[in-house]
């Protein structure tokens, strides 16, 4: 490239909304070839950054300059045309679709269908990438759907590709395929603006970064120069406490679930096949595995929403799988599922409702039939007090709140009630760096004080972090459980089914 | 009881004419539902469309006029639906609901001095020697022109979502709007155009109602036609050309109950009277049970708000 100046420079960027402002005074450059990482919690402004250079929102002021010219794009398509391509994290594919004409719609000018067609295996081929342009998006799966993404934006010739959280739902493996092919593009001479808060992969694969907290730049560096532990300070903004085991061994096995197999409950669920796994009084079973491999329906199946067949499922001995939600949660048998708003807690009413809905049992919140609201109301307030919920009140609807506080409710309502066996799914999804160590924990400290907790999670990380042993799902089947602490990296990729078939593709490639 | 005064031959060519305004109003609902909206009101539009073209052609004396501004009557309720849920965000279903109570109150007002008055005539497509084959030619080339131009826009609407890019873009809208709005499709306002042709639709098979097939005006005449349209845009699995049949099927039961009727068959008559929405739907349910997943656009009748 003899083009030294930078491809795109973005220069004193503000935007704000009612209440909050999401960019204060932005600027960073990035120059052609070059992999450079925006890095910062959620909240702190990456998105809404990413979609003024893709053309979603409009910057209240501050230029963007594209090899020197101004860059104002009117609309995504307008982003496109001047060479901007973006992999969502999500919200962008239709699953009721075919490959072909989900690639077609991100397009400005698609070609005929069958020239398309040919294209995309062209430039699947190229990068390692392989897809069925006639496949439903509908049935492939995570790592698969971020590829049609990829190759969209490929086949477009981008000058600036924007990856915004691009490895939340792949294997160990298959992030390594992906750096492969972003390696190969910037060698090509794209530039890619990579949007993470995981901080090894930042430190792996980029050149330069720019480091967000609370819309305003506090950082700019090499990152390869710096450790995770710097680039975690510069982001959070306080050195981060990692969880403590409290150290009591494991006693009684508590809960065991015995060759459970399931039917999926609708068309895109997955079926859970012959899963055995059992956790003892005090222990922490962390069960990783890509998005949609059972997750859910091993939740559903622990929280009684999905019954069992006798036998599969037993409590200190005694059958549950045959027993609702409601006989569960008298037993002890407590769970928190991933969707906070809708399936957690109910959006519209408020925290003093949502305490009641699960805590009423175990906290002796109705009497005779009738609700007793100010238990119901001493309950929330003191979840709020113990887990650091920030809000004005136990009467603001679950909806006011920010997803990192919600769910330390959401968890805190359950660990208050000092369950034997507590389930949960993704417990730190979507939640900042400093609420997840408070939810990390409290789950520990749960687990220290006797309960058996099993942990589902996509964030390897977190289960390395805190949970005793490790199981695997994958498509349904969970894999035999391992102690945490002589597991590797690698180890963990196999256990989740590698890269499926990509690995095969890259060596041909 | 004389069933040999029913022939088959002149009741296959009212079948297609019974089957027009549900073709009409079905095909329309189709657009929009695969737009993701979920509009209640074509029983509504499609009585408004009803006065509308009547009350026009009579002044006019020319039923195209008619059938345009019957058109353009259902298209600006359609609009009023649009506004409330695509602008206001208001409840889908609700909103529906309103629109048919609002149609059917607003019609029988304006309808109020065109009772008991013929509309012009429409006149039959003259298609010279085809319509006069034996059989055939009675069956297929003998009727109005409304009959052939619902038939055409069942196979312009099935080309267009299959084929074009516009189709394409549409569909994506009804399958996930967040996804279509974060690739810079305007939701709301493909989702206003797709509510205002299905508006049109709706119109334009309530005038069939009133000019072809009754033909004169009396209050709350499209009796159900609407509901029956929705219904089949249903348990066609939002396809084009089951929407085609699974008209054909209710409009010829229609036709047959009625003859069977006049033929004195010893059913009573509410049981023949209501054999054609029984059926029908009992036919449709059948030909989509059975198959896993359903194929209704994912976003049907959930509020867009652009977030950012």
């Amino acid at each position: 490239m003899n083009d030294t100046g930078p491809l795109l420079a973005i220069d004193g960027v503000t935007k704000a909304y009612p209440g909050v402002v999401a960019n204060d005074n932005v600027s960073f450059t990035i120059h052609p070839g070059k992999i450079h990482a925006l890095l910062g919690e959620n909240g702190a402004g990456k998105s809404t950054l990413v979609k003024m250079i893709y053309g979603l929102v409009r910057p209240d002021s501050g230029a963007m300059l594209m090899h020197g010219a101004p860059f104002a794009p009117a609309s995504p398509s307008a982003a496109r045309t001047a060479g901007v391509a973006m992999v969502f994290q999500h919200f962008s594919l239709f699953d009721a679709l075919d490959v072909a004409e989900n690639i077609s719609l991100g397009m400005e000018h698609p070609p005929p269908r069958r020239t398309l067609a040919e294209r995309i295996r062209e430039v699947s081929e190229a990068y390692g990438l392989p897809l069925d342009p006639t496949r439903r998006v509908g049935d492939l799966s995570a790592g698969e759907r971020q590829r049609i993404e990829i190759v969209r934006c490929l086949l477009q010739d981008p000058k600036l590709l924007i990856m915004d959280e691009p490895t939340s739902v792949l294997t160990p493996q298959e992030v390594e395929i992906l750096f492969r092919t972003l390696r190969q593009l910037a060698a090509e001479g794209t530039s890619i603006l990579y949007i993470s808060h995981k901080l090894e992969e930042i430190r792996t694969l980029c050149d330069g970064a720019t480091i967000l907290r609370l819309g305003r730049v506090v950082a700019e560096c090499i990152p390869a120069e710096r450790s995770a532990g710097d680039l975690a300070e510069m982001m959070v903004g306080q050195t981060l406490k990692a969880p403590e085991h409290a150290g009591g061994s494991a006693g009684e096995v508590v809960l065991s679930v015995t060759g459970l197999s399931l039917d999926p409950t609708h068309a895109f669920g997955t079926r859970l096949r012959d899963v055995s796994f059992q956790v003892r009084a005090g222990e922490v079973l962390g069960i990783g595995g890509v998005a949609g491999n059972g997750q859910d329906e091993l939740l559903a199946a622990l929280s009684g929403e999905t019954l069992a067949p006798i036998g599969a499922i037993t409590v200190n001995g005694r059958d549950i799988g045959t027993s609702g939600p409601t006989a569960r949660r008298e037993i002890g048998v407590l769970t928190a599922p991933e969707e906070r708003l809708g399936h957690a807690a109910a959006p519209d009413m408020s925290l003093t409702e949502n305490a009641m809905l699960t805590g009423y049992q175990r906290k002796g919140l109705a009497k005779n039939g009738f609700l007793d609201w100010r238990r119901a109301r001493s309950f929330a307030e003191e979840i709020i007090k113990t887990y650091d919920v920030r809000t004005p009140g136990p009467g603001k609807a679950a909806r006011a709140l920010s997803g990192g506080n919600l769910q330390k409710f959401v968890i805190g309502r359950e660990i208050l009630q000092e369950p034997l066996v507590l389930a949960v799914n993704q417990p730190t999804w979507g939640v900042d760096a400093s609420a997840a160590a408070a939810i990390r924990q409290a789950l520990l400290d749960l687990a220290g004080r006797g309960a058996a907790v099993v942990v589902i999670s996509q964030d390897l990380d977190e289960l390395m972090e805190i949970s005793d042993r490790f199981s695997a799902l994958n498509e349904g089947r969970l894999s035999p459980s391992r102690p945490t602490h002589d597991l590797s990296v690698e180890d963990i990729g196999l256990m989740l089914g590698g890269a499926h078939d990509m690995e095969v593709a890259h060596v041909s490639g | 009881m004389n069933l040999s005064a029913i022939d088959p031959v002149l009741l296959i060519a009212s079948l297609m004419v019974a089957a027009t305004p549900i073709i009409l109003a079905a095909i329309g609902e189709l657009v929009v539902e695969k737009s993701g909206v979920l509009n209640l009101g074509v029983e509504g539009m499609m009585i408004t469309g009803a006065i509308c073209g009547f009350g026009v052609a009579v002044e006019s004396g020319s039923p195209v006029l008619g059938f345009a501004l019957a058109a353009i009557g259902g298209a600006v309720l359609a609009m009023l639906f649009g506004l409330l849920t695509q602008v206001l965000l208001s409840n889908q279903v609700a909103t529906g609901l309103a629109l048919t109570l609002f149609g059917l109150g607003i019609s029988a007002l304006i309808g109020q001095s065109y009772r008991g008055i013929s509309p012009p005539a429409t006149t039959r497509l003259d298609m010279g020697p085809l319509s006069d084959l034996p059989v055939i030619g009675r069956i297929l080339f003998s009727h109005d022109w409304m009959v052939y131009f619902a038939l055409a826009l069942v196979a312009v609407v099935w080309a267009f979502l299959k084929f074009t890019r516009g189709g394409l873009i549409l569909r994506a809208v009804g399958e996930n709007h967040e996804a279509a709005h974060a690739l810079g499709y305007k939701v709301v306002r493909i989702r206003l155009m797709a509510i205002a042709f299905g508006g049109a639709c709706a119109g334009l098979g309530g005038a069939y109602i009133s000019l072809v097939r009754v033909p004169q005006w009396t209050d709350g005449m499209t009796a159900g036609a609407g509901w029956i349209a929705l219904a089949i845009v249903v348990f066609a699995s939002w396809r084009a050309g089951r929407v085609l049949l699974g008209a054909y099927l209710f409009g010829g039961i229609t036709v047959l109950q009625l003859n069977l009727q006049a033929a004195g068959v010893p059913v009573p008559v509410e049981v023949l009277s209501m054999s054609p929405y029984l059926i029908t739907i009992a036919v449709l349910v059948l030909m989509t049970s059975g198959r896993r997943g359903n194929s209704a656009p994912a976003m049907l009748g959930r509020l867009f708000h652009a977030s950012s």
